[in-house]
């Protein structure tokens, strides 16, 4: 199966010292949350996105531990406050081991 | 007033589960609503070390009827300043009615700013959604919402 | 305060003259003048009117007023949710009157033959031109509360185009939606972006990014003050109709929206806030309890026309009742960026009295020209009044769920309770243009289908606390769905899941059994893909094959808690 393709959208890339930036991360992902069965009685194995996380120059901003109540294609809205320059790197982790990264630079005035 | 009443064909394959389970994705449901506000407490006293959070300084935000219980926007935020010394650090998301209570558990530290997240949520049947906040002091705040998961709209 | 005094004046302009035993038609109207209809002591430099829930009815109709429109919790016994005589001793109006006509279901049928049709679109615009002439155009503001654009035959076969091009006549500020939703996204874009005035929804988002989909808000200046006028949409849209209609879009209240916007339009310089919504009654009153800085809700969806507006603490809330019966113009006097006196005038548009205005009356000839012949065809007669309006079962209802008992070979119907159609007076022929106004919308197909006695328990119970949830915020607007074939009873004081009993099915007599399956007809599923012929169809089949309907004031419903 194909890495799923996660989008990110912040509210600007560019900011002054102190201001915070909006996040909003969007990733295609079934969820199948393993409380589910088949036409046949037998359950649908759990297969979810876990762990999200965002860090920043290797510090972790914000992450989430997520269970199979989060709906599929998992959003997340949140807000990042960096102290500098630099770059924000996004990790989305699931059940099979794979991780889906992204990252967006921000620029500090 | 519009009724969703027929099943669909979908649904009819799956049928013998509660239809709103069905609706929701979270199929083994039809657990007792007793024994899920159990689990969601029994997760919240986990989380807190067994303190009771006093209801305050978090503020949950969801829709009071969902749309689709599928996919049902929250939003937490919770006051604090976000400095080093004084800052959120987790917000535990529990949702009392679905099969399993747990959601998410978010991790905020003072480079977030603002603690503030928002997700879409699997709600298997009108319930309470829960989030409490742990602050770097270990104090812990809550906030409750009740959120209807209807099956059929009315609207003229 | 200047409402009360207007109010007496148009009592007066309106009121009886004779019991109405003696009614004739030539009579009544001799007591009404289009410049008695309007006539008003103006107050201030502003008027603001408000149309709403037209639902696309471009020519003159009956439409009976609710007889049971209950109120629960906090607002049980408050207005709207009272009816009939007492609803006329609430605002000192003469029974027999042309406001008690138009407003209550007191003598109907004898009082719809002494006064004639209300409402038309071209009667409309003369009362609107007639304002606008009276107090200048820079200084008044048309506003639409939607449901403008669907449930007529001619707004279905067009999509919203007739609806559309004529409400460009009427040249209205801005407008907000809620059954113009029904006729999907890309169509709703495609109208919007010829609109030529805002189409305002501050609580809609895009399910993707959670990102505003139309314009929250727009500043007008009238006056010589700034208007900021912010729109709501019917909050349940995706709930109470197809949300395969509208997939990309999220409603709901979003009540902190509703303050954010409303302190974003003062720190623009707004002089006046009004909020243009399409709430609801009960929803707009607690709205305007809990969020500061609103001076004017302008509500809609839940049908309600009341002669003077009700005052939530300084918040103003004018509800301008639907199918085009009423104009409402509110007057407003502001000076220092805060609204220091008003007037206001619900104005009650008797077609025979107020005369058409010759441009829009040819444009609506134009639009339904094509469609006349369908419209005008005659499938029976009924003896009796049919009207549908009211909390439970109406007589057109009990016509619509026997035709599809009959057509669909069903032990059960079951009928939305839309609060739209209009009514058609004893006596009168029943055309194709009746039934369709009571039923054309997008989703019209008839189905078949089977259900235990238990589940439609579950359905009642759901739908009843849609209607009867004691917290407004929770309420759907609609009434309650009509059964045909059953029997039950509602303690609308009961909480969720414990309201509805004693289900009885009417053939046999026999309580409902739960586990037992039933034969179900019923349209308006919100369900993608349902499929059955159109509920128009269906109905006048069954009226051709009966000829005459003699309906019945049925008992199937027995309320108590109210």
């Amino acid at each position: 199966m194909a890495t799923p393709r996660p989008r990110i959208r912040l509210d600007r890339n560019e900011i002054a010292a102190g201001e915070t930036i909006e996040v909003k991360t969007l990733v295609s992902h079934i969820m199948e949350s393993g409380q589910r069965r088949d036409g046949d009685g037998n359950v649908i194995p759990r297969k979810i996105i876990n762990t999200f996380k965002c860090e920043f120059e290797g510090q972790t901003v914000f992450s989430c531990d997520i269970e199979p109540a989060v709906s599929a294609n998992p959003y997340f809205q949140f807000m990042v406050k960096p102290p500098r320059s630099g770059t924000l790197t996004f990790t989305w982790i699931d059940d099979d081991g794979t991780e889906i990264t992204a990252t967006e630079d921000v620029v500090v005035n | 007033m519009t009724m969703k009443l027929e099943l669909t064909r979908r649904q009819a394959l799956l049928a013998g589960v509660g239809a709103v389970a069905v609706a929701s994705g979270l199929g083994a449901g039809a657990r007792p609503a007793v024994a899920a506000t159990e689990d969601a407490n029994a997760l919240i006293m986990e989380f807190t070390g067994g303190a009771e959070p006093a209801m305050g300084r978090v503020t949950l935000d969801v829709p009071e009827i969902a749309e689709n219980g599928n996919t049902v926007p929250m939003d937490v935020f919770v006051e604090s300043p976000m400095t080093d010394e004084d800052h959120v650090t987790d917000v535990l998301i529990v949702a009392d009615g679905n099969p399993r209570a747990g959601v998410a558990t978010f991790h905020f530290s003072p480079m977030s700013g603002v603690a503030q997240a928002n997700t879409r949520i699997r709600l298997a049947g009108t319930q309470n959604v829960i989030a409490v906040a742990k602050m770097s002091d270990g104090s812990v705040f809550m906030d409750r919402k009740e959120v209807k998961v209807t099956i059929g709209g009315c609207g003229g | 305060m200047p409402t009360r005094r207007d109010f007496l004046q148009i009592a007066a302009a309106t009121a009886a003259l004779l019991p109405a035993a003696h009614w004739s038609r030539a009579f009544a109207q001799q007591s009404l003048t289009q410049d008695g209809l309007l006539a008003m002591e103006p107050v201030g430099r502003l008027s603001i009117l408000h149309v709403t829930d037209i639902h696309a009815q471009l020519v003159p109709i009956h439409f009976r007023e609710p007889s049971v429109n209950l109120g629960v919790g906090e607002v049980k016994g408050l207005v709207p949710h009272v009816t009939g005589r007492a609803l006329l001793d609430t605002y000192d109006i003469a029974p027999g009157s042309a406001m008690a006509h138009a407003l209550t279901h007191e003598d109907f049928a004898t009082l719809a033959r002494a006064y004639g049709r209300m409402g038309g679109l071209d009667r409309v615009a003369t009362v609107v031109n007639a304002i606008r002439a009276e107090r200048g155009e820079a200084n008044t503001l048309l506003l639409d509360g939607g449901d403008t654009w669907q449930n007529s035959w001619t707004s279905l076969q067009t999509r919203g185009e007739d609806m559309v091009e004529c409400m460009a006549l009427l040249a209205p500020d801005a407008m907000v939606g809620h059954w113009e939703f029904t006729l999907g996204e890309e169509r709703v874009n495609e109208l919007v972006s010829r609109l030529g005035f805002p189409f305002l929804a501050g609580n809609i988002r895009d399910t993707d990014w959670d990102e505003p989909v139309f314009d929250a808000m727009t500043m007008v200046e009238r006056a010589g003050v700034q208007v900021a006028v912010i729109g709501q949409a019917f909050p349940y849209t995706p709930i109470a109709n197809p949300r395969w209609m509208m997939p990309s879009w999220s409603f709901g209240i979003r009540e902190e929206e509703v303050a954010a916007n409303v302190e974003a339009a003062r720190a623009q310089g707004a002089d006046v806030v009004v909020l243009l919504s399409h709430n609801g009654f009960d929803v707009d009153r607690k709205l305007a309890s809990r969020v500061p800085g609103i001076d004017v809700v302008l509500t809609a969806h839940t049908h309600d026309a009341l002669p003077e507006p009700v005052v939530v603490g300084k918040t103003l809330v004018i509800a301008s009742g639907s199918h085009g019966k009423f104009v409402s113009r509110l007057d407003l006097d502001v000076s220092g960026g805060e609204v220091r006196d008003f007037g206001y005038r619900l104005i009650p548009v008797f077609s025979d009295v107020i005369a058409p205005d010759p441009t829009m009356a040819a444009k609506i000839a134009e639009i339904r020209a094509p469609h006349e012949a369908t419209l005008a065809e005659v499938l029976g007669r009924t003896e009796g009044l049919l009207y549908r309006r009211g909390n439970f079962n109406g007589t057109l209802d009990d016509v619509i769920c026997e035709a599809m008992l009959e057509q669909r070979d069903a032990e059960i119907a079951l009928s939305p309770g839309f609060r739209w159609g209009a009514s058609i007076l004893p006596g009168a022929e029943i055309t194709m243009e009746d039934v369709t106004n009571a039923t054309a919308m997008t989703y019209p197909a008839t189905y078949r289908t089977t259900m235990t006695g238990a589940r439609l328990k579950e359905v009642l119970e759901d739908v009843a606390d849609n209607l009867f949830n004691p917290d407004p915020y929770y309420q759907q607007g609609g009434d309650m769905v009509r059964v045909g074939g059953v029997s039950y009873a509602i303690d609308v004081s009961a909480p969720m899941g414990s309201r509805i009993s004693a289900l009885t099915s009417l053939r046999t007599g026999e309580p409902l059994e739960a586990e037992r399956e039933y034969t179900i007809a019923g349209w308006a599923s919100v369900n993608e893909g349902t499929e059955g012929p159109p509920i128009w169809d269906v109905v006048a089949a069954h009226i051709r094959a009966r000829g005459t309907i003699a309906p019945q004031e049925t008992e199937t419903v027995r309320v108590t808690g109210a």
